[in-house]
């Protein structure tokens, strides 16, 4: 009966679709039109294929990895495309002939760019987010995942959120609102999506059979539960008209700009850091073998971290029409901020103490503490920058650009390659990784491809801020824009090849872990073979 | 009264007041005599249930070479 409702359903997805469609106003809206409509017939058909099969019955003592699997997976391929268009724009603005003519329109930088920053925030670190949520909340609640199938359809409909973003950025359906540029349509089916993904994640803590909630969840609570309201808050929006893309911001002026920002800072906030600071606090532990250095720190960051973080949004508009109070407070709350990332960040390497060891031989561990070590620098850098003072030379230079990626590439694309290497072997029930040494190599190529980028931005973003501001005995500019844009050529042609290394090692990663699961050795053929166990 | 007028002033009055004694209420609390146990047995939480919901740390877990051990 449940599944004759599915298809009704679906079918009526279908003709409303193909009815929108044929109305679409816009080229991004109809496209988007007929991917609903192919992700509705692919759904129809596997419904369609296992009508009157018996029920699969979900085992109450098992854990629910097949989502997990699949969400793996989706990170690795994410992350490598995400990747991939990062150093295509990096060349672009190195060499712009890059920008081609004929794709004019649809593959220049403008049009990229928001496809790169989605793709890597949103599909790569989304994808490790949901997948390393649902590991963690199952094995420190001692739960199966809470709905049955709806963790599937939190990864699918993940999935289609990101190919009807990425198709609208190509297609020029944007809001224009940096982090939050998908259109109210993508931005409604996120919000179901993300529903069920609270749904799954609140419901296995409600039904953990462990007496307290581990810290790690705690930020996967606060990460999930306060992206749905940055993401409702900031995306209010009337649409112009139900067959368009187009629609018109509720907000306008500076209220519409403190509450972009406040969004923004908070998905770096929330998103890129709470929700990875779950992930550390899980996994560092784990990979190893030791509790966390201090528990009664961890809680201290949880609470400290999400209690000043959602002030500091303002220093993103130092200098603009939001009043001066305001500037001041983002101002005050981003320094204070130091303090609880700096404590979250001793706690994730003291982890290691007695166990320092582990640095040389295992690669994983350094991964994850390199990735500590650039949160820490990160979150200096971050309060250092939102001085009014330093955000005079700063702000709109290359140096926002090189901070915003020592935190991404270093934190969390490092955290995330760890437990990739941690998760893909317990997931697949394999002994171990196919390749260590592999490890090795992208751990270095990584790290230096950071270093590169990073240097190379602090001394384009430095220049250039000095450049703009330069006056000669007159008070006349001395520098026009165009002088600064020629000067910084050899630092983006080093940043390209920090992307390129860095690129690179994520393809190797990709490579040892496809071949981990295809021919590294089950866990448990080895032990069955020597002696049986005596239960 | 307006109503942009009534909430700045709640908000900077009582709700102050009340997200400040919650701060300063939760780091008490962590702090609390007797909250060592239950912190460090939250700690080792993640070296049980490892392989099945409730079914306690079972054969080789770790994704690495090492055996796995409960650390104290």
């Amino acid at each position: 009966m449940w599944d004759y409702i599915k298809l009704a359903v679906l079918g009526l997805v279908v003709v409303v679709a193909a009815v929108a469609a044929s109305m679409a106003r816009d080229l991004a809206y109809l496209v988007h039109m007929l991917v609903i409509i192919l992700a509705a017939v692919i759904t129809f058909i596997w419904v369609i294929r296992r009508i009157g099969e018996p029920a699969p019955v979900a085992n109450a003592n098992e854990y629910m990895d097949g989502p997990i699997r699949y969400g793996v997976i989706a990170t690795a391929f994410w992350g490598v495309v995400g990747f991939l268009v990062g150093v295509v724009i990096a060349a672009q603005l190195t060499w712009p002939q890059l920008n081609f003519e004929w794709v004019q329109g649809y593959l220049n930088f403008g049009r990229l760019r928001p496809l790169h920053t989605s793709a890597v925030i949103f599909a790569f670190g989304g994808n490790a987010l949901i997948a390393s949520a649902f590991y963690v909340v199952q094995r420190t609640s001692a739960a199966r995942l809470f709905g049955g199938g709806l963790a599937w359809f939190v990864f699918w409909g993940y999935q289609l959120f990101i190919v009807m973003a990425a198709t609208g950025y190509v297609l020029g359906s944007t809001q224009g609102n940096e982090y939050a540029e998908p259109e109210w349509l993508t931005d409604l089916w996120l919000t179901i999506v993300w529903v069920a993904f609270l749904l799954v994640f609140m419901g296995t803590i409600i039904k953990r059979r462990e007496p307290h909630i581990y810290v790690a969840n705690w930020f996967y609570m606060a990460f999930i539960i306060t992206v749905a309201m940055l993401h409702l808050v900031n995306n209010l929006a009337i649409p112009v008209s139900v067959f368009g893309s187009k629609s018109v911001p509720v907000w306008s002026g500076v209220q519409s700009a403190m509450i972009q920002w406040w969004y923004g800072h908070n998905a770096v906030g929330f998103f890129l850091t709470a929700g990875f600071l779950g992930m550390m606090y899980y996994f560092i532990p784990k990979q190893a073998e030791r509790p966390v250095y201090s528990y009664k720190l961890s809680i201290m960051h949880f609470w400290a971290l999400i209690f000043l973080y959602i002030w500091a949004g303002p220093h993103h508009l130092h200098y603009t029409a939001l009043p001066d109070w305001a500037q001041t407070l983002g101002m005050t709350f981003s320094i204070m901020l130091w303090m609880p990332s700096w404590g979250g960040m001793i706690n994730g390497l003291m982890t290691l103490s007695g166990a320092w060891d582990k640095l040389r031989t295992d690669p994983i561990i350094r991964m994850m503490v390199v990735s500590v070590g650039f949160y820490g620098m990160a979150t200096f850098e971050g309060p250092m920058m939102s001085i009014k003072a330093v955000n005079s030379l700063s702000h709109y230079t290359d140096w926002t650009v090189g901070h915003v990626h020592s935190g991404a590439l270093g934190w969390n694309g490092m955290i995330t390659f760890g437990m990739l290497y941690y998760l893909v072997p317990k997931l697949w029930q394999r002994q171990g990784l196919y390749s260590l040494s592999l490890v090795s190599w992208h751990f270095w190529l990584a790290t230096i491809g950071i270093v590169l980028y990073a240097a190379s931005m602090w001394v384009t973003g430095i220049m250039e801020g000095l450049m703009w501001r330069e006056v000669d005995a007159q008070g006349f500019l001395v520098n026009s824009f165009a002088d600064t844009v020629a000067a910084k050529f050899p630092m983006y042609v080093v940043r390209t090849l920090g992307g390129v290394l860095f690129l690179t090692g994520a393809v190797i990663m990709c490579y040892n872990l496809w071949k981990t699961v295809t021919s590294s050795p089950r866990r448990d053929a080895a032990p069955a073979a020597a002696a049986v166990p005596a239960e | 009264m307006e109503t942009y007028t009534w909430l700045r002033t709640f908000a900077d009055s009582w709700h102050l007041l009340f997200m400040f004694c919650f701060f300063i209420g939760v780091f008490i609390f962590i702090l609390r005599p007797g909250a060592n146990k239950v912190h460090d047995d939250t700690a080792n939480m993640i070296f049980r249930n490892d392989d099945k919901p409730g079914g306690g740390n079972t054969g080789p877990s770790t994704g690495g070479r090492n055996n796995p051990k409960e650390a104290r």
